[in-house]
């Protein structure tokens, strides 16, 4: 594999699933290593940049580059750590947290318009207009009981999105 | 004094699953009917509007139900509809944890069999056999075959002047050059199928598995093959033998080498003197167990395709050439020191395009055919996203779809 601890050991495994709050199994924790091993080609311990764009479907997502600020350069740990989030075990509050940061880029805990209106414009890219962005965003802030001033915390995050709604599983294929 | 009635509609009507913009922009829209309230709107959600738009604060808000929490729930639904990213962060997720591109080109080891006492000692015994003994039989072989190829090659090539019998003789003893190789390998091929033979306008297809598909095939028929450069013994062999059975060698990066080759294969097929035409249309190696999309290519050419499927047997030998990880001198030498390479291949009925179907659709259709064959998956991706980037118009095809919910919205209020 040409990693230089290409082997989990029990207690690695046991660390590890502490460190992600029991959300993995223990198999799902050696195929996400194994993944890990595959992505991180020369076996450095991180994964770059360049190593998770070579994935065809992850590269044309239009939240990819977005994502990268968080993944690039994580370790095993933080790799699982990030990606317990998109277990069926994870809670819808670890879910709503995840979704938070991603729209929290500055790390300030608080999303305004203008961290929705960057969201928005990674997704829709050239085919929306400044303008319709804008006035997309106004329009449900306002609707919600929010301001084009507004800033919203995790706690309104939790409350605004629906939690029977939310739907963010992917299931780790194990052997 | 409009007369509100309670919403009749259950909430799960009114409010279905966000599933995406669309959702915010028919609020956006019902804002222009502020002045029209008995204008009648179609959509869900319009139970919302209406009730925002047209109650009266001077009402006696006794006389209605109690429609406050729905207004609030449904005014925080829109916002959440906005928000929630989850179906494309799922994707990423999805592509991060697992995606058929990178298990295209995984080798799969098979299942260790020689984990206990007994077996052991008997692995240990086939090692001995195979590196001590067949090896150095099958390099000897190998070798033989080399020098008996060199000998008569350059004689003919440089020197025999009747066209006709130098073509033969040449063809004959690249066939021989290829046969010595697989027999090096000690391998066991069984052809099914009517043989390929010299034909005006028909081109020969297969998928990749190794460089060693060449060799396969080319030990039975002399076939001219579309081929990347490769350096070292191999590209010697491209430049001064293969060219005489008609083999093109070019450089897969190189857009003037494309469109060369394109050049080339037209003059080729128009030939009826020449060596039946094998083209690999996956364009890299693949592990055996996907197919990836073909190029059309060959299937633009105008000419009869005929399929032709290979499937290598794993017990015996992982066949899959990892060009990453391995030199093809690396992976011959695997190969020779593995007991056999047992492989079946297939000549299928030669097809030619249907009307009305375009190159793609005619190549997906060879696709699915040798796909099928073979017993293999397909792929919806080109082979050579191994070397580069996906092209921008696959992201810009997603943020479209996106868009397009929310544009089409917008429009439609306008």
């Amino acid at each position: 594999m040409g990693n230089s601890s290409s082997m989990l050991t029990q207690y690695d495994l046991e660390e590890l699933q502490t460190h992600c709050q029991g959300i993995f199994s223990q198999r799902e924790i050696v195929a996400l290593y194994e993944r890990f091993c595959a992505l991180d080609r020369t076996g450095k311990g991180f994964i770059l940049s360049d190593e998770f764009m070579a994935v065809p479907e992850f590269a044309l997502n239009p939240l990819a580059e977005r994502l990268l600020r968080t993944l690039e350069g994580v370790n095993f740990k933080e790799f699982i750590t990030l990606l317990s989030a998109f277990s069926a075990r994870a809670s819808y509050e670890h879910k709503v947290e995840f979704i938070f940061r991603v729209y929290d880029s500055d790390r300030n805990g608080k999303v305004t318009m203008y961290d929705i209106l960057e969201v928005l414009r990674d997704l829709s890219g050239s085919f929306l207009t400044d303008d319709q962005r804008k006035q997309v965003v106004i329009q449900a802030l306002e609707e919600a009981g929010f301001s084009e001033d507004s800033a919203l915390t995790y706690q309104d995050f939790l409350e605004v999105l629906n939690k029977a709604g939310l739907k963010m599983e992917v299931e780790v294929p194990v052997d | 004094m409009h007369k509100l009635e309670k919403p009749t509609m259950t909430e799960s009507d009114a409010f279905p699953a966000p599933t995406s913009y669309l959702d915010i922009l028919q609020c956006a829209k019902h804002q222009t009917f502020e002045n029209s309230p008995e204008k009648e709107v179609q959509d869900y959600g319009h139970t919302c509007s209406e009730t925002i738009l047209c109650r009266d604060p001077l009402e006696d808000l006794e006389a209605y139900p109690p429609a406050e929490p729905i207004i609030a729930e449904e005014t925080k639904l829109l916002l959440s509809n906005l928000l929630d990213i989850s179906p494309v962060l799922t994707e990423v997720a999805s592509a991060i944890i697992d995606d058929s591109f990178t298990r295209c080109f995984k080798s799969n080891p098979p299942e260790r069999w020689n984990w206990n006492l007994y077996l052991f000692p008997l692995w240990c015994l086939g090692v001995v056999v195979r590196y001590g003994i067949l090896f150095p039989v099958r390099v000897l072989l190998l070798t033989a075959g080399w020098v008996v190829f060199l000998t008569c090659f350059f004689p003919v090539h440089y020197c025999m002047q009747d066209h006709k019998l130098r073509r033969k003789l040449e063809r004959d003893l690249v066939v021989f050059l290829f046969g010595s190789f697989v027999a090096s390998w000690t391998a066991v091929i069984k052809y099914h199928g009517p043989r390929p033979s010299p034909r005006q306008k028909q081109v020969f297809v297969a998928n990749h598995t190794s460089m060693i598909d060449f060799y396969i095939l080319e030990q039975s028929t002399a076939f001219a093959c579309i081929m990347q450069k490769y350096p070292g013994w191999v590209g010697w062999l491209q430049t001064y033998a293969l060219p005489s059975v008609g083999c093109i060698s070019f450089n897969r990066t190189e857009a003037k080498d494309r469109h060369y080759v394109a050049k080339r294969l037209r003059e080729h097929v128009e030939d009826p003197e020449s060596n039946p035409l094998l083209i690999f249309p996956e364009g890299t190696c693949v592990n055996n167990e996907y197919v990836v999309m073909f190029k059309k290519g060959a299937f633009e050419l105008g000419c009869t395709v005929c399929p032709i499927a290979i499937k290598y047997n794993k017990i015996f030998v992982d066949a899959f050439w990892n060009s990453r990880k391995q030199s093809i001198t690396q992976h011959l030498i695997r190969l020779m020191t593995s007991w056999a390479v047992v492989c079946d291949v297939w000549y299928m009925e030669p097809q030619n395009i249907l009307p009305g179907e375009t190159s793609i659709e005619f190549a997906e259709r060879v696709r699915k055919l040798i796909a099928d064959r073979v017993g293999i998956k397909m792929v919806p991706w080109d082979g050579y996203l191994k070397y580069q980037r996906p092209s921008p118009k696959l992201k810009e095809k997603k943020q479209q779809e996106l868009a397009n919910a929310v544009f089409n919205k917008l429009e439609g209020k306008l």
